[in-house]
């Protein structure tokens, strides 16, 4: 994997003015926030796959996810540094900010990923350590490094990688990996779209001043209001059958229903507002603060984190708690 | 250059890689305890399932 292009010039200077790393820097180049999230959908699969592993093997199997996701995240911030620096959402992330090199951040990135996968395999087996390996690879290496920069579909095939968690957990607790595991995987994946291009929608600019082919950058907003659509529209049902394949209960029924439909009219509001089609569609660097043309696409973005969290809420609650799930089929 | 900065790189700089440096130790000290308790945890579980001798 080849350096990427150097950090500007201006920041250059400002990495000489900043003051010395701290410990917290270095955490902050594991993407805590995501690496909470990952936990989170690990923890899931891992609970609702029933399996039953000892309790200290069970938290250093999701403590290795969650070290596993942070040495990708570092990675991610490594290769991509010169393109963080200058947009709004990440210029002050470790790396471009100059608060950490990046050759410490890449070190970072390796040295953890190496002992997450060989924890992992020592403490739980060797099936959940390679879908941990193949995770980081995937993300690092073939979103960051190869398809990122190159194809409007990069947040599709990007989303791979932040879908496996829960079947990375699944295998830790059974050692197997099932297809209800492959299918909150495939919630995941499928969720990733929409939640991301709502975000793009009103970023766009961002990520056209430094050349990532985000959808709304080389397709137009409007294609990306109607992908964003058709997305949520196979992704509803599929959020909903967990409750028909004996993996979750009436909670999870009642969450994936209701919760889908809200998500399914916050789409259709995005594709049939102008949400993209103006420039400067955000009044600060936060993600939520945006003008009223954008602001559909913002709701969606933020529900769709409610959506996924609750989601995956509803089946830790019900398995671990025992309820039955629904048996809607037989 | 003092003993509590080796390498002249300025007091604050100094205490920053001090507190890097005992956040490192103690990451390592962690992950040794860890895997000595995987493998009693593993072991544990073989000397259960042992048939016994003779």
């Amino acid at each position: 994997m080849s350096k990427p292009a150097a950090i500007l010039p201006h920041d250059a200077a400002t990495i000489t003015a900043k003051s010395p790393a701290q410990w917290t820097d270095y955490l902050q180049l594991m993407k805590p926030r995501v690496m909470s999230l990952v936990v989170f959908t690990a923890l899931t699969g891992f609970v609702a796959s029933g399996g039953h592993q000892n309790l200290f093997i069970a938290i250093v199997s999701i403590l290795c996810i969650a070290v596993g996701a942070g040495a990708s995240a570092s990675l991610n911030m490594w290769f991509d540094a010169d393109i963080d620096a200058q947009m709004r959402r990440t210029r002050g992330r470790p790396v471009p900010s100059g608060k950490v090199q990046g050759a410490d951040a890449l070190a970072l990135g390796v040295v953890l990923s190496g002992f997450s996968v060989m924890l992992m395999g020592m403490a739980a087996n060797w099936l959940a350590a390679g879908l941990l390996a193949f995770t980081i690879l995937f993300y690092a290496i073939v979103y960051t490094r190869w398809r990122k920069r190159s194809t409007a579909q990069n947040i599709v095939i990007g989303g791979l990688a932040g879908a496996l968690p829960p079947a990375i957990g699944w295998a830790a607790a059974t050692g197997s990996v099932t297809l209800n595991a492959g299918l909150l995987v495939l919630i995941i994946f499928l969720w990733t779209p929409p939640h991301f291009w709502a975000l793009s929608l009103y970023t766009a600019e961002d990520y056209a001043k430094v050349g990532v082919p985000m959808m709304p950058v080389v397709k137009g907003a409007a294609s990306t209001r109607k992908q964003i659509l058709v997305y949520s529209i196979i992704l509803i049902p599929v959020c909903i059958a967990p409750a028909f394949t004996g993996l979750g209960g009436p909670v999870y029924l009642a969450v994936s229903v209701l919760g889908g439909l809200v998500f399914l009219l916050l789409a259709a509001r995005v594709a049939m507002s102008r949400a993209g089609d103006m420039p400067g569609e955000r009044d600060t660097d936060g993600l939520y603060d945006v003008k009223t043309a954008a602001k559909s696409a913002r709701n969606l973005f933020a529900f769709s984190i409610l959506y996924l969290t609750l989601l995956f809420a509803a089946l830790l609650v019900e398995h671990a708690s025992g309820l039955r799930p629904l048996d809607l089929l037989s | 250059m003092t003993s509590s900065d080796p390498f002249n790189e300025g007091p604050e700089a100094a205490a920053a890689r001090r507190r890097r440096n005992v956040f490192l130790a103690l990451a390592l000290v962690a992950f040794v305890v860890i895997v000595f308790v995987v493998t009693l945890v593993h072991l544990g579980g073989a000397g259960v399932s042992r048939p016994p001798v003779g």
